[in-house]
């Protein structure tokens, strides 16, 4: 059976990590080879990094970052962050990412989601959407980090991404990120019942509940989480016992290392 | 030993390389004819549509070097799109006939199912298959595809999953030839696993097959 996915997210500026980890015992937590081997282990099904490096000069620093990741650890790596053209999406890829999210661009020229898929294939063209509601069943896309607003409707332009080839939403609501209050569970379920392909819920948990609501109320195939993690309130372990004990499909967490060749 | 990841832009072609590495076996990755001819174990990558990465072989000129060396039945391991190419001809994007290693079609999940099926799931295999030694019944990979392989001879599925309601071959193969749908470069623990199996096998039997089963 198809699990649900657990997904922590990173900020990364200039190659290194930099909204921290407290509950993993590292060296470094800026690091973020070593940070993503340990969620590995710890059962993470993905991982995230958003690029939010500002000097343009700075940003091949993250190249570097994803391909010295990819090297080690093995599970699939999202990058987002900047991602303007069909270059950026193959550069991205080339260094070890195997799924790119485009946000901004998208909207700016959504031929871009078409340059992706059609160059690069669906499966590795996330659209990150990010939505504030603006009325009781209504959402309006936001672009720059949540700074312009657009006038688009957030499940219109979810249906015409996935129509231009997108393979997968990452679906953020601007009024409870960050908040640790629970995701905007009216916003994931309009999107997830208007189109077929996975959506990933981003902003608001807070707590191992809020996870389970996305999941069944929301409809969302996987949960991207930052501060919960991050400030070391649960660990995947605890979140994965957690939702299984509430029937929910989850990979339970792995523990040793494949056997040598010879 | 020769170990040959077929070059031909495939997208997963790194992350396959890596995985290899990681087994602590140097690969090489081209995309010379005489190499592919050449090698002792052979890798096909793959992501993105059928009829790109058919196109793509073929204007490589790697289509007969990878028949001739299936034929001389050496350890071929195919990944995701370098699995469906093995098959008869898929339907993604209309008919393109493919490889016809495999008897069989590439079809698409039926709409109203969320697509791509994209995530970790288990994989039941039918046979006992050195190349999942060590690596325990429904174990987990990361699978990402909208189409599936629908194999008109039974007997080269290997290996089987399930997603919402539907039961698709996730292994297949035949003496040497072994293939996932899933991609073992991302699925950590058991995929490097499979790697390292496959590598070994190739490296100390010259065969990957179920001991009397096409090995020599």
């Amino acid at each position: 059976m198809l699990t649900r996915r657990i997904i922590p997210c990173f900020d990364v500026d200039q190659g290194r990590v930099v909204k921290g980890v407290s509950f993993v015992e590292l060296r470094d937590a800026g690091d973020p080879v070593e940070l993503a081997a340990q969620y590995d282990s710890q059962g993470a099904d993905e991982l995230v990094f958003l690029d939010i490096t500002a000097s343009s000069d700075a940003r091949t620093s993250v190249y570097d970052m994803i391909r010295s990741t990819a090297d080690q650890v093995f599970i699939p790596l999202t990058v987002g962050g900047g991602v303007r053209t069909p270059q950026d999406v193959r550069l991205m890829l080339e260094s070890g990412a195997d799924k790119v999210s485009i946000n901004t661009a998208a909207i700016q020229r959504p031929e871009l989601i078409e340059e992706g898929a059609k160059g690069f294939g669906s499966q590795c063209i996330v659209v990150a959407v990010d939505a504030k509601r603006v009325g009781p069943e209504k959402w309006e896309v936001f672009i720059h980090g949540g700074r312009t607003p657009t006038g688009i409707d957030a499940v219109q332009w979810a249906r015409e991404a996935t129509e231009r080839g997108a393979g997968e939403l990452l679906v953020t609501s601007m009024d409870t990120d960050g908040h640790q209050d629970g995701y905007d569970l009216g916003l994931l379920r309009a999107i997830s019942d208007s189109v077929e392909v996975p959506i990933i819920a981003s902003g608001g948990a807070g707590t191992p509940e809020h996870l389970y609501d996305a999941f069944t109320e929301g409809g969302a195939d996987a949960v991207l989480a930052a501060s919960i993690f991050h400030f070391g309130k649960y660990d995947i372990p605890t979140l994965k016992q957690y939702l299984a004990d509430r029937g929910i499909p989850i990979r339970p967490v792995e523990t040793g290392t494949e056997t040598p060749v010879s | 030993m020769d170990v040959v990841i077929v070059d031909y832009g495939a997208g997963n072609l790194r992350s396959v390389a890596r995985a290899v590495a990681h087994a602590g076996v140097e690969a090489k990755v081209s995309a010379r004819p005489e190499d592919v001819v050449g090698a002792k174990a052979l890798i096909v990558p793959g992501v993105g549509a059928a009829e790109d990465t058919m196109s793509n072989l073929r204007n490589a000129g790697l289509v007969e070097p990878i028949l001739e060396y299936i034929a001389s039945d050496r350890p071929f391991l195919g990944v995701c799109m370098g699995q469906q190419a093995l098959f008869d001809y898929s339907e993604e994007g209309g008919r393109h006939d493919c490889l016809g290693v495999l008897p069989g079609k590439i079809t698409r999940f039926p709409s109203g199912m969320t697509v791509p099926h994209m995530g970790w799931n288990t994989v039941r295999m039918r046979v006992e298959h050195p190349v999942f030694e060590g690596v325990p019944d429904d174990s987990f990979f990361y699978f990402v595809h909208s189409y599936h392989p629908a194999p008109s001879d039974d007997s080269v599925v290997l290996g089987e999953t399930d997603y919402d309601g539907v039961t698709f071959p996730s292994v297949v193969g035949r003496g040497n030839v072994i293939a996932t749908q899933f991609h073992p470069e991302k699925s950590s623990r058991w995929g490097l696993q499979l790697y390292a199996n496959f590598l070994r096998l190739a490296k100390e039997r010259g065969s990957i097959a179920p001991e009397g089963v096409g090995a020599r």
